[in-house]
């Protein structure tokens, strides 16, 4: 059994006219010491999926879910005061903006010893030299004088850093990661991935990073699920992934990869994710999808080779596509 | 690796609402709010048309008649509904002209305030520079001094009667509306729809009236709706004062002021006029509140 | 945080000019020359009349008078009231303790109340208590104190007998010299028996009827200020380290939450002036706001322009304190260079 599990879980939000489906039916597993990637467009509700592990969607979310355990337990059934004992400290979370994720009206040091007092049974002292040990392992220098420094005194990098100095504070067995690197400069985003992997390393912990970025998949990952507009679109190992993608989505991702662009122009996906009033009736990608038929934009798609997809890739070229067929022909 | 449970079937999705459609379905979504609509529409009513519906006038005495208590207290006549006050005028005939007087207090400053407010901010934004400086310290200045101190100066010196009370009471509210209008300009002025309108070469004025305000509309109708029940209790207190219109007019304030020997023998008298002041402030406020959340995107959103 | 205070002191200035511009052009525009009026007095000679004018240096020019009314001011002389002829700083600060003891006692109980039901009607958002919390705020906010203080003195002093109506303490049971000028702890230090509970019973319903408002106000505000303060980043990552929701709220949220509130409650201070004089008249309380228009009533115009100079001048001070407040709470403030 992997230490995480969720299957199909549903989120929707309770929006001013209707229900807004932001998860749809997405299952996933994680296990110890692994590092899965979730990507996917702004949008595909890949955050709110992990949010609603940690139990941090607002009021007008609803969650339902056939599963979702951790270490075998319920997530779900748990009462709000048995789930905190979970949340904060086997599993940690940090997100995409550091500067706005501190609270700017304490230092530094109580934000990180609060999260040690909550969870663990150390004195004051070991709890400050825990603190700052942590500081340390983050790679923050002279963490003693950054105890002391206000949220607002430090560099986006710094607050990431110590962002993710607080999430480990308890030696979660799980680090859910929200695009960590969005918000950063080029070079700072580099360190705080390289930081993150030698952490997970160094610890054991399972890491979950969502992500937008192909590039940090390749970089990062061991395996990736696919999100897109809600759903999951296809999970495979990033080697099996990079090498040979399954659904249309996945394929088009890889190749707006700059590295792996052929012509002269950078390939993009036309259109954007379908949001609360023009989803489709049939595949939620059909819209933007160079391969759909009428089949695709009537009818919802089966999982097949563990894509979401009627007509799923198979070394580059769809299976069963009808087009195809006729050129065949 | 286990697949994903089958997809639940695709709901049809809905026609995104028109933005007149949109902010009707979030205000209607607020029951205060539209209880409050309700009691101010039948209170605007009534003051309107508060000569076909009053019995009596506002101000004639029926001696023999003072002091009667509302029909369901003993000792009442049924010809006075609510009773009569000290010198035997009919009290509901009396609220009713006074939801006209009050409700035109209100009004007018209300305009007043949203049309010099709007001039003054706009200028204030745009110009910039030594008129911003005047116009924002002239402001500060009503504000350093307490709402109801100043307007009180202010009839000190121009003497106490209706047009005076309106006077008055938009002078001390309308700091309020400029730096509202001023700020709103201000953020307006860094969007990139502005600097869009600026280099297709769109006038200075143009700018101002039809690029900028229309965006700065909603915080200001909220304005408008809270400035209305603020002048309204301003005007009352006021006249509670006998600062405010004099003497027979049926202001509720005055009316209130007029009763406070009888407080204790007649209590009806003294509750009627508040009471009126309370429901009308209080579904005022009601309605600010609900246009308030219908009008604010960031709230919409939940 | 010595130059955010100095910058702020530096802006108050203009504005405490352009106050004295007012007052001084108000003493001009009111109906009724203050030597006019005594024309009329028996036996009042026209060589007395230019003497009282030179006197009150009304016959030199309009630029001269100014600068000598604002030098007047800047050493602390506010005038002369007509009717009692003592300074009118005297009069202010003789009757300005019990104002404040009211407005002071006012905005306490305003806060006390106004903020822990902000508080608990944000946590329980679109709950039972939100609603009810917020129904008594709104209906506060609508109140016109005046009428409030005539019902509340009508309920609990006429009918239930439980408090006096009108004045700070039963000036036939208990007497004794003012010492700081605020009842409550005179009446203390007068060590009579029963004189502290007498002030407090005499000063309940003032407290109340001028505190509604702000409470209201208060209340609605936190409410706000918390719900935002709920939905942002900080919040969240709070609550993803598995703190307690009492803590999340306490804590994190409210400290952050009260920083728009310190604002508030600094321009509820005008707003308590401003229902002190409305107050101050219902229960016969004898502060300024009472003494205020009375002076309009005499036509006591020295005494009103004096009066409405101080005033102004103890709102931009408040106003001054309440910025260096914010400074102490929010550290970004404090740190701004």
């Amino acid at each position: 059994m992997s230490m995480l599990e969720i299957e199909n879980l549903t989120v929707e939000f309770k929006t001013g006219s209707g229900y807004f489906r932001a998860v749809d039916g997405v299952s996933l597993q994680v296990d110890k010491g692994e590092v899965l990637a979730i990507v996917g467009e702004s949008g595909s509700g890949k955050s709110v999926s992990m949010l609603a592990v940690m139990g941090l969607l607002p009021w007008t979310a609803k969650v339902t879910a056939d599963r979702m355990t951790f270490e075998g337990r319920d997530l779900l059934g748990l009462s709000a005061n048995d789930r905190r004992r979970i949340i904060g400290k086997d599993i940690a979370m940090i997100f995409q903006e550091p500067m706005s994720s501190l609270n700017p009206c304490f230092t530094v040091g109580f934000q990180i010893i609060e999260a040690l007092k909550e969870h663990l049974d150390l004195d004051k002292a070991q709890r400050k030299a825990r603190a700052i040990e942590l500081l340390g392992l983050v790679g923050i220098p002279s963490p003693e004088q950054r105890l002391r420094a206000f949220p607002h005194q430090l560099s986006g990098g710094m607050s990431q850093r110590v962002m993710i100095a607080m999430a480990i504070a308890c030696s979660p067995k799980l680090l859910i990661a929200d695009e960590p690197t969005t918000a950063l400069d080029v070079t700072i985003q580099a360190q705080i991935l390289e930081l993150l992997v030698r952490l997970q390393k160094e610890t054991g912990m399972g890491l979950v990073l969502i992500t937008h970025s192909m590039g940090v998949v390749a970089e990062t990952a061991e395996r990736v699920s696919v999100q897109y507009a809600g759903q999951k679109v296809e999970e495979q190992a990033v080697k099996e992934l990079f090498r040979d993608p399954r659904h249309p989505y996945t394929a088009a991702l890889l190749s707006a990869l700059p590295e792996r662009a052929k012509g002269r122009k950078l390939p993009s996906i036309p259109g954007v994710v379908p949001g609360q009033f023009d989803r489709p009736a049939g595949c939620l990608f059909a819209p933007r999808c160079q391969l759909a038929t009428e089949l695709c934009h009537t009818t919802p798609p089966p999982r097949l080779d563990g894509a979401l997809c009627h007509y799923p890739l198979k070394d580059g070229a769809p299976q069963n596509h009808p087009g195809l067929k006729e050129r065949a022909a | 690796m286990p697949s994903d449970a089958s997809l639940p079937a695709g709901t049809t999705a809905p026609a995104p609402p028109g933005p007149l459609r949109a902010f009707w379905r979030a205000f209607r979504e607020n029951r205060g709010a539209v209880l409050g609509l309700a009691v101010v529409s039948f209170i605007l009513f009534v003051a309107v048309f508060a000569n076909v519906l009053a019995p009596y006038s506002p101000i004639e005495q029926f001696r023999g008649f003072s002091k009667l208590p509302p029909f369901w207290v003993e000792g009442s006549d049924p010809k006075f509904i609510l009773g009569t006050d000290a010198v035997g005028r009919d009290m509901l005939s009396r609220l009713m002209y006074g939801a006209r007087v009050s409700l035109f207090i209100g009004l007018s400053v209300m305009v007043v305030s949203m049309v010099v407010g709007v001039a003054l901010g706009l200028a204030a934004a745009f110009f910039g520079g030594i008129v911003d400086v005047i116009i924002i310290r002239v402001m500060d200045l009503i504000m350093a001094i307490p709402s109801l101190v100043l307007a009180i100066l202010i009839i000190a010196i121009i003497g106490p009667n209706l047009t005076n009370t309106i006077v008055a009471v938009t002078i001390v509210g309308l700091p309020r509306y400029v730096r509202l209008v001023r700020a709103s300009a201000l953020t307006e002025l860094t969007k990139d729809y502005v600097t869009a309108a600026k280099v297709s070469g769109v006038g200075k004025f143009r700018l101002m009236t039809a690029t900028v305000l229309p965006n700065c509309l909603a915080p200001l109708i909220v304005q408008a709706a809270l400035g209305l029940s603020d002048a309204i209790l301003e005007a009352a207190g006021l006249g509670f004062l006998g600062l405010g219109a004099q003497p027979p007019t049926p202001e509720w304030g005055s009316m209130l002021a007029d009763t406070r020997d009888l407080m204790l023998s007649h209590p009806w008298v003294m509750a009627f006029p508040g009471i009126a002041i309370l429901i009308t402030v209080l579904a005022i406020n009601l309605m600010g509140d609900g246009l308030r959340d219908a009008l604010d995107p960031r709230l919409r959103r939940s | 945080m010595i130059r955010f205070f100095l910058k702020r002191l530096a802006l108050t200035i203009p504005t405490f000019i352009a106050l004295m511009f007012i007052t001084f052009v108000m003493l001009r525009l009111v109906p009724g020359d203050p030597i006019e009026v005594r024309r009329g007095e028996r036996g009042i000679s026209p060589e007395r009349l230019a003497q009282l004018r030179h006197d009150m240096g009304l016959d030199q020019p309009l630029w001269k008078q100014f600068l000598d009314y604002a030098n007047a001011l800047l050493h602390g002389d506010f005038g002369t009231s007509i009717v009692s002829k003592s300074p009118v700083l005297h009069e202010f600060l003789t009757l300005f303790p019990a104002t404040l003891e009211l407005t002071i006692t006012a905005m306490i109980f305003a806060i006390v109340l106004g903020v822990p039901a902000g508080v608990i009607a944000a946590s329980r958002r679109g709950g039972v208590y939100d609603q009810a919390l917020m129904g008594l705020a709104l209906t506060g906010y609508s109140m016109p104190i005046f009428w409030w203080g005539l019902i509340l003195v009508l309920i609990m002093s006429n009918t239930l007998h439980l408090t006096p109506v009108s004045g700070r303490v039963d000036l036939i049971k208990f007497y004794y010299q003012p010492v700081t000028g605020f009842m409550l702890i005179d009446s203390i230090l007068s060590g009579q028996k029963g004189a502290f509970m007498d002030a407090v019973r005499h000063l309940i319903l003032p407290m109340i009827v001028l505190g509604t408002v702000p409470l209201a106000v208060i209340a609605r505000m936190t409410r706000s200020s918390m719900l935002e303060v709920l939905e942002e980043d900080y919040v969240r990552t709070a609550r993803a380290k598995g703190l307690s929701w009492t803590r999340i709220v306490g804590v994190h949220a409210l400290r952050n939450a009260l920083i728009p509130v310190v604002t508030v409650i600094g321009l509820q201070v005008g707003g308590l002036l401003a229902g002190a004089v409305l107050t101050e008249t219902i229960f016969s309380w004898p502060g300024v706001g009472k003494w205020l228009i009375e002076s309009i009533n005499r036509r006591d115009y020295p005494a009103l322009q004096g009066g409405i100079m101080l005033i102004a001048t103890i709102v931009i001070l408040v106003n001054l304190f309440i910025d260096m407040l914010y400074g102490l709470i929010n550290p970004r403030i404090r740190h701004a260079k």
